[in-house]
């Protein structure tokens, strides 16, 4: 009982307190930043908001900045286009590839597999446009000159959107609990009876909520697009045409914009700020569903 | 779940599943050959250019000359910088959201909401943000700290969802214990709950640099374009990323340097993920079974 | 001073009794200094913990009503009822372990050295140094067994090595583990089996070197060898340390125990509350309260 003798101090509770103020501190600071973007946007876009009214950006005669011309349709057009193709695309594919590695991979196979999608989704888009720059537009452009065109756009947001698609899609297969699944095995279903039947209805809200992350992946992603799409300010006619996102739009255009033209491009970011928060959004209260 | 699971019945629809099956496996081939395609295709056209020499020069001739050595000092500054200011401030949230806050608390609410949105921000937005509040409100201009500050601020919701998630996993029977004994939450969080939860936040502290290492948008307007050597912070400097944009798309004849850099951009990426999971691996090993 | 015996003959003993020899005092408390012996100790009637009126809600549902009690000093004390009636509320809040808890409001006051528990004077920290708690699931933290016992011993000051593994030895020869572990005390405790953590466990909140223990039926989860083996401890430990333990095995109750308090829940309200106190011999024996009678006979609970 040697300690008995000593004057234990304890240590007070002030470090807990000191702490918290600490942690509080980092908190705010981390939860201001979305306030500030919102402001500091709307601070830019300000000056013109009177001068310009937000339906010139539709019913303008086109997209002539130095000219007075803010109609930012086309490039909505275009972003609108570029995305829904990719998702047609990269769902499919997506769905596909999560269910070979949940149902149809042999063990080894489907590790290999995961693991190599997980390398893919960590390639950045720069990568990706630099692929399709090289490699890509050439292809298309034995088909029919220019390569750069909406295709292009397409096909590589597709594959930049595929392996996040499939990774959540995963995710919510293997969510499934195991007993529907046997319920269905006892009552003499196929493995794709199971899977369309069964297990593909029970994961339908994961899924759906990967594909709302997707789409908001593919809406925002602007360097990839930039160095394939082509970038001419006009409505697509068809598939080979070149386009212009909105994103595209900011990153070429902000370098020498100036007064109205710089205010209309933060609106143009501001639009796709909120468009992205909605599908965010929603895609987060699927996922909320989805987990109880 | 493997295949096994899920037996072959020759009853049913034998010809569908088999029709879906060859599907599955075709779009399994396609995908698969097309990315491998897409390595194969980076390491034969860079590896061409790849040397000791290139990773040290400066790049010469607009970048179809020398190297990319003052790209990678420039890569690394701003890296650190958003680490700097990323890591205390993402990883402080976290804890005050997993142990200090209650979960339906209106401020935890609040923050939780706000790194949710956040999260979903794209990056050129970021861009604009950066562009408008460090370079111009603040008076950083185009600077490799106007730069760091930018992608700081988009790290922050993957870096408190993981660590949070990674103390949240943590039994409460152990703090309850360690409460018990009289423990102080700074003491039951440093020796107890941070080595736990070490893996874990090692990982998103992984997944952050992978995010931040391959940002491109978010940088044009914020730490600019140039490729010369930075002498300070407050110099301009040039990402590798944006380094690859620039020689694909502004620079005829710049493809063999594009093709290396991009090279190394991926290899950086893929030696940050197997330092850290080796990382994690010894930490986790360290902590919990040696005194 | 009343000698506790297994003999229920001995049922007209009076409370207060002359200290037989053998018991040594120390500052008017009678303890059993040195390693743990078998066979008789000491047990004064002398309140430790006077619990007046307390009660204990979650937000707004009503979870305990107005218990009063005392702990006495040296003596095992048993919290005995059906499932849900409070009695692991109950034992949270001695420790204050309901402060983290949350939603969780406590009403009353806990005497504790004459000081009331719930003052904000009252040093928390202190107090669960004084009052060890053990879990019904055991909990021995992810670290090796050495620094399973270390890390709160440095916590409350003590920093020497040498000291730590006097205590640590000391410790966990009380409870029977040294001879197991004493060449693996760098292995995991997470590798030890049920009993053995458990047994940690113990004698982790026994290196604080506490007044009182309480136990939140430390042998439920666990193997029935192992559960004995822990209960033999609980016995020894009787007479050094006061104790109050949470069981829903009446056997072993009447087993250990020198105090019975019987919980029960209302049916309509689901509020517990505490039914009859006393000597454990009486409460088994010559109930009172007729629901203590139908509980301790099997016939109702």
């Amino acid at each position: 009982m040697i300690w008995w003798k000593h004057n234990i101090s304890f240590r007070p509770a002030f470090t807990d307190r000191w702490l918290c103020w600490l942690l509080r501190a980092g908190a705010i600071t981390a939860a201001l930043i979305m306030v500030l973007i919102l402001l500091f946007l709307l601070l830019e876009y300000w000056p013109a908001f009177q001068k310009i009214s937000p339906v010139r950006f539709f019913t303008d005669d086109a997209w002539y900045p130095l000219e007075d011309q803010y109609n930012l349709l086309p490039m909505v057009t275009g972003t609108l286009y570029a995305s829904s193709g990719a998702l047609l695309l990269a769902i499919p594919l997506g769905i596909a590839s999560a269910l070979f590695m949940a149902f149809y991979a042999p063990h080894f196979i489907a590790v290999v597999y995961r693991r190599l999608i997980e390398l893919l989704a960590g390639i950045p888009s720069v990568v990706f446009g630099f692929w399709g720059l090289t490699t890509l537009l050439p292809i298309i452009n034995q088909w029919e000159p220019p390569g750069a065109s909406l295709l292009a756009a397409i096909l590589i947001l597709t594959l930049m959107i595929l392996p996040t698609l499939a990774l959540t899609s995963y995710v919510a297969l293997t969510a499934v609990p195991k007993e529907y699944m046997q319920a269905a095995t006892v009552l003499g279903l196929s493995r794709w009876g199971i899977i369309y039947g069964v297990v593909l209805p029970a994961a339908r809200k994961g899924i759906v909520a990967g594909g709302l992350l997707a789409a908001g992946r593919a809406v925002g992603e602007t360097m990839a697009v930039l160095m394939v799409a082509g970038n001419v300010v006009q409505h697509a006619d068809s598939l080979l045409a070149p386009i212009r996102t909105l994103t595209a739009n900011i990153a070429l255009e902000m370098a020498y914009a100036m007064g109205d033209h710089r205010a209309v491009l933060f609106v143009s970011g501001l639009l796709l700020l909120f468009l992205v928060m909605a599908l965010t959004s929603l895609a987060g209260l699927l996922g909320k569903e989805h987990h109880g | 779940m493997v295949k096994q699971d899920i037996p072959m019945r020759k009853l049913g629809h034998p010809l569908r599943d088999r029709l879906v099956q060859t599907a599955i496996y075709l779009v399994v081939l396609c995908v698969s050959g097309v990315f491998l395609w897409i390595l194969l295709d980076l390491i034969i056209g860079g590896s061409a250019l790849l040397s000791w020499r290139f990773l040290t020069d400066v790049p010469r001739d607009a970048g179809r000359a020398g190297g990319i050595g003052s790209i990678l000092v420039s890569t690394l500054l701003i890296l650190s910088i958003t680490l700097l200011v990323a890591l205390p401030v993402g990883w402080s949230t976290a804890i005050l959201l997993a142990e200090f806050v209650p979960a339906m608390s209106p401020f935890g609410r609040w923050v939780r909401y706000s790194l949710q949105v956040l999260a979903g921000v794209p990056s050129i937005v970021f861009g604009l943000f950066g562009h408008a509040f460090f370079s111009i409100y603040l008076g950083l201009g185009f600077s490799i700290l106007s730069g760091g500050l930018t992608l700081a601020c988009m790290l922050l919701p993957i870096l408190v969802s993981t660590a949070e998630t990674g103390l949240r996993a943590i039994p409460d029977s152990y703090r309850l214990s360690a409460a018990a004994l009289g423990m102080s939450r700074a003491a039951t969080l440093l020796h107890l709950l941070l080595p736990l939860a070490a893996p874990a936040w090692a990982a998103g502290l992984l997944l952050g640099i992978g995010r931040a290492a391959a940002e491109t948008a978010a940088l044009l307007f914020t730490s600019g374009y140039v490729d010369r050597m930075p002498e300070s912070l407050m110099d301009s400097g040039r990402v590798l990323a944006l380094h690859i944009y620039d020689l694909s798309m502004n620079v005829p004849g710049g493809d063999a340097s594009a093709y290396a850099s991009a090279l190394v951009l991926i290899l950086l990426l893929l030696a940050i993920n197997i330092v850290a999971m080796r990382l994690t691996h010894f930490w986790q090993h360290k902590k919990l079974h040696i005194r | 001073m009343v000698l506790k015996t297994d003999d229920s003959s001995q049922s007209d003993i009076p409370q207060m009794e002359i200290a037989p020899a053998g018991c040594e005092s120390e500052g008017g408390h009678a303890y059993t200094l040195g390693p743990l012996q078998e066979g008789s100790y000491c047990c004064i009637p002398e309140p430790v913990i006077q619990v007046k009126a307390l009660s204990l809600s979650y937000g707004t549902k009503r979870a305990l009503n107005a218990v009063t009690l005392d702990i006495y000093r040296g003596c095992i004390t048993a919290l005995i009822g059906p499932s849900g009636c409070g009695k692991t509320s109950f034992l949270s809040t001695i420790n204050r372990l309901t402060d983290i808890i949350p939603e969780c409001r406590v009403d009353g006051t806990i005497y504790f050295e004459d000081k009331n528990i719930f003052d904000v004077s009252c040093n928390v920290q202190q107090l669960r140094k004084q009052i060890g708690m053990v879990f019904q699931k055991p909990t021995p933290f992810p670290l090796s067994i050495q620094r399973n016992i270390a890390l709160p011993l440095r916590e409350h000051g003590v920093s020497q090595r040498a000291e730590i593994e006097v205590i640590s030895e000391r410790v966990l020869r009380d409870v029977g583990l040294w001879n197991e572990v004493c060449d693996r005390l760098d292995a995991p405790a997470l590798s030890l089996s049920g009993g053995q953590q458990q047994r940690l466990c113990i004698a982790r909140a026994l290196a604080l070197d506490p007044e009182i223990l309480l136990m939140d039926e430390p042998c439920s989860a666990l193997d029935p060898i192992a559960s004995s083996v822990v209960e033999d401890l609980i016995s020894r430990l009787s007479g050094r340390y006061t104790i109050v333990i949470v069981t829903h095995n009446l056997a072993q109750a009447r087993r250990i125990a020198n105090y019975a308090a019987f919980f029960w829940v209302q049916e309509r309200e689901r509020i517990g509350h505490l039914v009859e106190f006393g000597h454990c011999r009486d409460i088994f024996e010559t109930p009172v309260h007729p629901l203590t009678a139908a509980y301790v006979s099997g016939a109702r609970g």
